[in-house]
């Protein structure tokens, strides 16, 4: 059932372990469960001794155990992480409904097939790597250097970022990790809310956090800066407490809003009197329509604050080809005035061991001038998307916010559970969203709604968005 | 120990240890250089990462690149042969590499696209990783998770075990066991004396004991890294060996982390998986790699196994948080290369890779018998593409830095493996049949000018 692998449901109860068996319990249930999974965990401990849907069967009182002890981290995490359940609710409806027409609108997947000035260049290094002149085995684990420079040029040209600054990877997310990896479990992380799954889910991970607090659905120790209509979505930095580490990604998924200027300028004094330091995710800057700064770095003294991530995902189309680079300044110091890039240079020597050289040639062809023209293209294809989705929902009644500077488009369903929306838009329409309160509480009375998709998808959906709302 | 806060700068390849700067807080956000009146500007607030502090140097492989260009700014005309970082040469089969043109084609497609894959791997390769490796030893696909190679998955498996756990390691290993257990914070501080970090257990294999550790010395400890065939030594674990190891896992609990990235390279009849010793389902999570038989150093893809039956000590199955830490810390290896890596795995496939091997084989046999010949102690070479030469009462940096010095050879000295491997040094197989050939004359020439 689903696409997630089939567990066996091990468990030997015994008193001494009867608390955090019940714990692992309602962990694992929720994972593997669909019809009472929510996008939190509302059960209290008590009642799931009462749940008896977890199997025990005859040989799991005698299996095996070692003595290694579960990573306590990984059980604080509440359910599996956002998109794979995503996908698993795609998947069960699919199941109920086998000739259902199901549009994805939910995992923010691009569709649209890679320009060829791109593949041509990943052909001809596939192609090389059988020829003696073309073979290379390791390449330099921060990232080929006529790639870097590329990218130094491209996106960061008068904004003083050298080519040495810059750390090509396999994509931002595998980035995230590896920034809390360097910045170790003794630091506090502030996330927008709601914001992208991974910084709060890697800060557990990584063991920076407290436990999950069903009441107001956050993890202890995270600082959570609201981002909302009322607020502009952008957080009232007055009232948060000092964190070490501010992600901060803009333009935003999921709201799609894109800071400005005077907010950026804002968020960089905070860091610099803080002494924090911001994580940019700038995966979607080229997204952006009006003149929005596209990196932090456009903010004077955000070298001394500030790292950039970001990624080819979005941009060509490379989110099962994998690429993507960060950003660390020289002049980013830890308190004791050691640079951080050195140390993250070490992670990506040692936890690393470099992107696909065939990812980053097709790289390097999309940073040319007709890969970047090409790029655009695509990327103006999920823009008109993006207006088709908003005009749809806007036509209906509803407040709608974002895709004006990103591929995704942020709808309010006020007083309502986002699942709940989920669930229903999903049984009704056939179209898979995602629901805000997968983002964090502050998602919560929102559906995400991605513009990746064939447009011929795109109108359908909103064909049908239409019916069901009209 | 400081009393000031240190600033360490690497300031270009020319330092191989860096200059210790003193850093002095002048007010919370500014720092200056201690004695000197240079302002180095805005220092955050963040603490740096203490267990980053604790590691040494830099992690080896690099640092036997900066002596490389060092000797090469030294040398310019200087032909030098590189047989340090174990890095494939020969080019990848063609039939491997047109599966990957033609996946890249596919991708300008519209039926040809894909975006993000699963990011435990595509269903195929998974299936085809199982019957080319695991056929008869009950592994599923499910428990096969594909990634961009071995040293990732080693951090991403510390990172799923988490910082409370202690680790043995075999002496000498691949350094990337310790520093990822130093980086994830469960070692201690180093300790200069016996060159070891404290809260690790280092398990000696030396000719001694045919490269194996006596277990019984050894304390028991969570996890145990162990690289069969092993690099540096080259030495290839027994089935009996692997046996004794399944049994102490079980009897202390403890999980063994098994690296087999060099398994194709065994020509006896030694074990190429884990999971060959009964038993080992329920102790073994494998780690292997493409790098090494497919020559995908760059390309990057590998693959871990862990088995169902692999449960923590309150009975939650650790593949189910490893398939976490999979979808949240990585999102899959990159599809080109999955679609190469399928290709290798094809009957035709792994004909062609084994091509690969062979030759790297017929390098490590020329290297085994040059320096045999010169009546030196040899071990490797036979299940490995390593060579772990013998220099009794040397050091190894300074036999290492003669070697370059004198032949223009790059090597690996032993201690760079861990305090075991001192008195050592590691040649690799990897490189072009004549660059090979004329190592091993410029060694017998070196070794016979020392000895006249």
């Amino acid at each position: 059932m689903g696409s997630y692998p089939r567990l066996p449901f091990f468990w030997v109860v015994s008193k001494l372990h009867l608390y955090s068996i019940i714990i692992e319990r309602v962990d694992f249930y929720l994972w593997g469960s669909f019809g009472c999974c929510r996008g939190h965990v509302s059960l209290p401990v008590k009642s799931v001794g009462i749940c008896k849907c977890v199997a025990t069967p005859q040989e799991a009182e005698t299996a095996y155990k070692t003595r290694v002890t579960r990573n306590p981290n990984i059980g604080k995490l509440q359910a599996g992480y956002l998109f794979p359940e995503i996908a698993r609710r795609r998947s069960a409806h699919l199941l109920k409904y086998p000739d259902a027409k199901v549009i994805s609108l939910g995992i923010g997947d691009t569709t649209e097939p890679i320009p060829e000035v791109i593949t041509d260049a990943m052909s001809k290094r596939s192609h090389a790597l059988s020829t003696i002149e073309g073979y290379s085995g390791y390449g330099a684990e921060q990232g080929e250097k006529p790639l870097r420079r590329a990218i130094a040029s491209t996106f960061y040209s008068d904004l003083d970022i050298e080519e040495d600054d810059i750390f090509v990877s396999d994509g931002a997310k595998c980035d995230i990790s590896r920034l809390q990896i360097v910045f170790g479990s003794d630091v506090k992380m502030a996330v927008q809310d709601p914001s992208y799954p991974a910084y709060v889910d890697s800060s557990v991970i990584m063991g920076q956090t407290g436990f999950y607090q069903k009441d107001v659905q956050k993890f202890a120790n995270i600082e959570y800066m609201r981002c909302n209509p009322e607020n502009g979505f952008f957080p009232d930095l007055s009232s948060i407490s000092r964190p070490d580490i501010i992600f901060f990604c803009s333009p935003n998924n999921p709201t799609g809003a894109a800071a400005t200027r005077k907010q950026l300028i804002e968020l960089v004094q905070f860091a610099k009197d803080n002494g924090s330091i911001v994580i940019h995710d700038s995966a979607y800057a080229m997204y952006i329509s009006g003149d929005n700064p596209r990196s932090i770095f456009e903010i004077p003294g955000a070298k001394e604050v500030a790292i950039e991530t970001s990624s080819f995902s979005k941009y060509a189309g490379f989110t099962g080809v994998r690429l993507g680079w960060t950003v660390i300044p020289k002049q980013l110091l830890y308190s004791d005035g050691f640079p951080v890039a050195k140390d993250f240079n070490r992670i990506v020597c040692t936890c690393f061991n470099g992107a696909s050289n065939i990812s980053q040639a097709g790289g390097l062809a999309c940073l040319s001038p007709e890969g970047l023209n090409a790029m655009r293209e695509v990327i103006g294809f999920y823009k008109e998307n993006t207006n088709i989705i908003v005009d749809t929902f806007d036509s209906l009644g509803f407040k709608v916010y974002g895709g004006k500077d990103a591929p995704y488009v942020w709808v309010h369903f006020p007083g309502r559970s986002s699942w709940d929306v989920f669930s229903e838009i999903l049984e009704k329409t056939h179209v898979v969203t995602t629901p805000g309160s997968g983002f964090g509480p502050g998602g919560e009375g929102f559906i995400r709604v991605s513009a990746f998709g064939h447009r011929e998808n795109i109108l359908e959906a909103c064909r049908r968005f239409k019916q069901l709302y009209k | 120990m400081y009393n000031s806060t240190i600033c360490s700068f690497m300031l270009s390849a020319d330092y191989i240890l860096q200059p210790r700067m003193v850093v002095v807080r002048q007010s919370s956000v500014s720092c200056t250089l201690k004695n000197q009146s240079v302002r180095i500007g805005h220092c955050t607030k963040v603490p740096r990462n203490e267990n980053l502090e604790k590691l040494q140097h830099g992690y080896l492989f690099p640092e036997i690149e900066r002596h490389e260009l060092r000797h090469l700014r030294m040398y310019p005309n200087a032909n030098v042969i590189d047989l340090g970082i174990g890095d494939t040469t020969q080019p990848i089969p063609t039939l491997v590499t047109s599966s990957m043109v033609d996946f890249v084609r596919g991708l300008s497609t519209v039926t040809g696209y894909k975006g993000y894959g699963p990011e435990q791997g595509e269903k195929a390769l998974r299936k085809a990783i199982t019957v080319a490796f695991y056929k008869d030893f009950g592994i599923k696909p499910s428990e096969v998770f594909v990634s961009d190679g071995a040293q990732c998955d080693i951090t991403r498996l510390q990172l799923l075990m988490g910082l409370n756990q202690k680790i043995a390691v075999q002496d000498p290993s691949f350094p990337a066991y310790i520093d990822s257990s130093v980086i994830i914070g469960q070692s201690g501080k180093f300790v200069d004396e016996t060159g070891k970090y404290k809260n690790i257990e280092y398990m000696t294999c030396g000719p001694q004991s045919d490269f194996f550790p006596d277990l019984p010395t050894i304390s028991r400890t969570q996890l145990i890294f162990f690289n069969s065939p092993n690099n540096p030594t080259g030495h290839a674990a027994t089935r009996k060996q692997l046996e004794q190891l399944v049994d102490f896992a079980k009897v202390n609990g403890s999980i063994i982390i098994f690296d087999s990235a060099y398994s194709a390279y065994i020509t006896d009849d030694s074990p190429k998986s884990i999971y060959e010793i009964p038993g080992a389902r329920e102790v073994a999570i494998e780690v292997s790699s493409f790098s090494k038989f497919a020559g995908f150093t760059g390309v990057r893809l590998g693959w871990t196994v862990v088995p169902e039956e692999l449960l923590y000590s309150n009975g939650f199955p650790v593949v189910h948080d490893f398939n976490r830490i999979m979808c949240t810390c990585f999102n899959g290896a990159s599809n080109i290369v999955q679609a190469g890596g399928l290709a290798c795995l094809s009957l035709e496939g792994l004909r062609a890779v084994r091509s690969l091997v062979d030759y790297y084989m017929e390098n490590a046999r020329i290297l085994v018998d040059a320096l045999t010949s010169l009546g030196l102690t040899v071990y490797g070479g036979k299940n490995a593409p390593y060579v772990w030469v013998h220099f009794p009462g040397s050091k190894s940096w300074n036999v290492f830095a003669e070697i370059l010095e004198k032949t223009h050879i790059i090597t690996v000295p032993g201690s760079g493996f861990g305090p075991g491997g001192e008195e050592y040094i590691r040649i690799s197989a990897f490189g072009q049949r004549d660059s090979v050939i004329e190592a091993s004359q410029r060694l017998k020439y070196l070794l016979y000018l020392q000895e006249n």
